[in-house]
């Protein structure tokens, strides 16, 4: 970032105000030349009269043994302290550099085991009948509605779909440890924390289909789905883009002082991205009430995370920004839901945010446009699809309770297959969006210019009425 | 609302004077007249307005005055009428503080706005007002603050999102352009944006070539957002408070060099509408379009045309998304002669859209080809010398007038 210069007489101002440690030393009589100095010193700033501001900064270790240097001091440890801007810091005659990695990667938290048992002394957050039912249902339900819209789009009935085949528990269990009041900002791999919110199959369906009924009004690729009165933040497609806006929906429910905190989800890749890592140090900074959610699935496209970073994943990433930060088995849906609903109290009750990795596989392609087995091996999606399965493993631990049965099983699974048919028959005869939907809400009220545009594309239509889609209306 | 869109129709008295006549006249017929019919064209300003639909043809605002120089003096009246005196940043202090005591959902975002009151001093005193979450001072990220002034604006917030220098905002070009200008309609309505976008940018004294950057012409393609270049106290007071209230994203473009210009404004609520341009000069001979700090050279540049007797037409377009084409158009219809004159490079800018927006739309009514004068399509060098002639000089648009009016 450039330096901020001003007019010709302040480089020398700039430089001096660099480093002018008091007030006083501000240059110029004109007020916006002076910095304010603001806390950046330790809590006692020394009150020397006429001392050299430049020898402060250039301590040598030779010179630890002359106090009359500025800022310098024994604590009661008898152990050199230098206050530098940012508190104070101990010394070391060791060149030692911190190592890029720990021996150990980071532990990740899980509370049931492969087989669907609950380990033994294992800290979770309790859950109701009802609820664990409603996530198990809704994992199901989502696995069956990516499904079918996933090979209705190899049918031709549908452009493009992406789907979240093996992230079920990191979609259900996190939405269900969270209240309709927080806003959630995803990626486009999350819609399952719409589906446990309410929204209906019909509704994705529209969304897919991009007919009349879309909230979207057939604006945007299917699965860009967005939900005002759910606080569902519209899909936009640019990666990690959602992750800053996050920070400034928590920002405004902090000044609100609201019960309830943001939440953004992303993937490995999105880590990347520099709005990453803007958005965790603005949040930190800020002390804003976010979850940082991401969904580590080993691919981005087909990058594997090995080209992706070289850190231990992302929960080390947390630390850097000063951020609390845990790393979960994203297949395992009670530990989802506990990490996330401690995570989201610990955020609104200390104002702070959260950073969530959870570890998981993507099992499908990446999208209908992509064929992962061109990258990695069909054993190993198969591996996971059927070995570490989500569903499965929270299936034997609602069952342990007695609160599943197969017969339940096979019940939803038959009803939500055939409300999904009639779900897609009826998105697909659904009429699509009128052609004024592709002038309006680019502003509040259409301009002349676009008004204009209308009528030439009317005028078109009118005269070649043969190249007009059928199916839009006019 | 108490506030006056302030669009005169009847001045008619003082119009008549600017005709023809040598700029000393000018400079002190329109300050003696304003004396006497102030109170006047207040009340017709009033009931006027709300007749008026958007617009209407030529609007001269109450206290019109001819600003002969490049820059804005003081006004020798300074009689003991309604309004008060100060300079560009201060009347965009001004409004933004108005806006924000009158609804609590507009806040302030950027780099060093809080304490240090903004490094234009634009946002200053607004901290200790309103305190640090309300103008809250952000790490050193554009797209970052941008995106999270996008974000507050769809959960209810109303900020301003301050770049310490335009061209910073390069940075949150992606926000800007994928999210700020987008998620309205992509969302189908269901979330609106309603930030303001600001900073001061344009060539200024020696800054180099980063911080002498002009977005306008960058973001002019973004659909979703408007855009708005103030050049007046008065019109930077009334288009900050304007552009707060919309709900639109609105960029609100300020000049380097434009934050020290003294006017006196009303004292009263006002603001300037968003999609309309300023007539500054009225005339018979030329249609100059132009915008921020050049319409001090046009105006510089005038003088010497109506000592040579032209009458040239000068229009503060003001709105650079979209072009107050209705105001335009009735100029070129008036004038048949057109002379852009920008800041903006050659290529892509402000100008070139201008002249084929007023080419397809006005062709018919066109004496000559549009000319337009602009800086060159080069970086802008740090020596002073060769800084000054990137920029459009009066000398050259007395130039190109006489060209066109031949």
């Amino acid at each position: 970032m450039a330096l901020h210069l001003r007019s010709s007489s302040s480089l020398k101002s700039t430089f001096l105000n660099i480093l002018s440690l008091r007030q006083n030393l501000g240059f110029g009589s004109r007020s916006h030349v002076t910095r304010h100095i603001r806390q950046n010193l330790p809590h006692d700033p020394p009150l020397r009269g006429s001392q050299n501001p430049i020898r402060g900064f250039c301590n040598t270790m030779a010179e630890q043994e002359t106090l009359s240097s500025f800022g310098q001091h024994e604590d009661a440890s008898n152990h050199q302290v230098m206050d530098f801007p940012g508190g104070k810091v101990a010394f070391t005659p060791e060149i030692r550099f911190i190592s890029e990695s720990d021996k150990q990667r980071v532990p990740c938290y899980r509370v049931l085991d492969d087989n669907g048992q609950l380990i033994t002394n294992s800290q979770f957050v309790q859950v109701s009948e009802e609820v664990a039912v409603k996530i198990y249902s809704d994992m199901v339900t989502l696995q069956i509605m990516d499904n079918i819209f996933y090979e209705a789009q190899r049918q031709g009935r549908l452009s493009f779909y992406a789907t979240a085949i093996g992230e079920e528990a990191i979609n259900i269990a996190s939405a269900a440890a969270l209240t309709p009041q927080d806003v959630i900002f995803p990626q486009y791999r999350e819609p399952g924390v719409l589906l446990w919110r309410g929204f209906t199959l019909q509704e994705f369906a529209n969304q897919c289909f991009g007919n009349k009924s879309d909230y979207g009004k057939g604006r945007q690729m299917p699965v860009h789905y967005g939900s005002n009165k759910l606080n569902y933040f519209t899909v936009s497609a640019t990666i990690a883009t959602q992750l800053p806006n996050a920070v400034g929906a928590a920002y405004s429910l902090k000044m609100d002082r609201k019960d309830a905190c943001a939440v953004t989800y992303f993937g490995d890749g999105g880590t990347s991205e520099g709005d990453f890592h803007a958005a965790l140090n603005f949040a930190a900074v800020m002390e804003a009430p976010v979850l940082f959610i991401c969904r580590n699935n080993g691919w981005a496209i087909s990058t594997p995370t090995s080209d992706q970073f070289r850190s231990d994943g992302v929960v080390v990433k947390g630390r850097a920004y000063g951020i609390r930060s845990i790393r979960v088995d994203g297949n395992d849906a009670l530990a989802m839901y506990s990490a996330v609903h401690t995570a989201r109290e610990m955020a609104i009750r200390e104002q702070r945010p959260i950073l969530i990795e959870a570890l998981t596989y993507r099992v499908g392609h990446h999208s209908t446009s992509d064929d992962s087995t061109r990258y990695r091996s069909a054993d190993e999606i198969e591996w996971w699809n059927k070995a570490r399965n989500p569903l499965s493993r929270f299936r034997t631990w609602i069952e342990s309770n007695g609160w599943w049965s197969d017969e339940a099983e096979s019940d939803l699974r038959s009803r939500i297959k055939k409300e999904m048919l009639e779900v897609l028959r009826v998105a697909e005869k659904t009429e699509k969006p009128n052609l004024k939907n592709m002038f309006s809400d680019v502003y509040d009220v259409p301009p002349s210019n676009l008004r204009e545009q209308e009528l030439l594309v009317r005028q078109t239509i009118n005269s070649h009425p043969q190249d007009y889609p059928s199916d839009v209306p006019l | 609302m108490s506030s006056i869109i302030h669009g005169a129709g009847a001045a008619t008295t003082t119009l008549s004077t600017f005709n023809s006549v040598d700029s000393k006249k000018l400079f002190v017929a329109p300050s003696r007249t304003n004396l006497s019919v102030r109170s006047q064209r207040y009340i017709v300003a009033g009931s006027d307005a709300s007749k008026k639909s958007f617009g209407s043809g030529l609007r001269v605002r109450h206290s019109q005055k001819l600003i002969p120089n490049a820059v804005a003096t003081k006004e020798a009246d300074t009689s003991a009428s309604t309004g008060h005196e100060l300079l560009l940043f201060e009347a965009l202090q001004e409004g933004l503080e108005e806006e924000m005591d009158r609804d609590p959902h507009v806040c302030v975002m950027g780099e060093d706005v809080g304490h240090y009151g903004g490094s234009y001093k634009v946002t200053k005193g607004l901290a200790d007002k309103f305190g640090d979450l309300r103008v809250l001072d952000t790490p050193i990220c554009e797209n970052a603050f941008t995106g999270m002034g996008i974000g507050a604006a769809m959960t209810g917030l109303r900020p301003v999102i301050e770049g310490m220098n335009m061209g910073f905002l390069l940075l949150a070009f992606n926000q800007i352009s994928n999210n700020c200008g987008m998620l309205h309609y992509t969302s189908g309505g269901q979330f609106t944006i309603p930030v303001v976008i600001r900073g001061p940018g344009g060539v200024g004294r020696q800054l180099g070539a980063e911080h002498s950057q002009r977005l306008e012409s960058y973001f002019q393609s973004i659909p979703g957002i408007q855009m708005v270049a103030c050049s007046t106290p008065y019109n930077a007071k009334g288009l900050m408070k304007a552009a707060i209230r919309s709900e639109n994203p609105v960029i609100l473009f300020e000049h380097v060099l434009l934050y020290n210009l003294k006017e006196k404004i009303p004292d009263e609520d006002y603001i300037c509408n968003l999609e309309e341009a300023e007539m500054v000069r009225p005339g018979e001979h030329i249609t100059i379009l132009t915008y921020s700090r050049m319409r001090y050279h046009v105006m510089q540049a005038a003088k010497t045309l109506v000592n040579k007797g032209y009458d040239p037409e000068v229009i503060d377009i003001r709105s650079l998304k979209p072009f107050d084409l209705h105001t335009i158009g009735n100029s070129v219809k008036k004038t048949h002669r057109v002379l852009i004159v920008e800041e903006c490079m050659r290529t892509g800018g402000i100008g070139a859209s201008l002249t084929a927006a007023i080419n397809e739309n006005f062709h018919d009514y066109l004496d000559a080809p549009v000319m337009c004068l602009s800086s060159q399509d080069v970086p802008t060098p740090y020596a002073g010398t060769l800084e000054e002639w990137t920029v459009v000089q009066p000398a050259q648009i007395v130039t190109a007038v006489e060209q066109l009016c031949q």
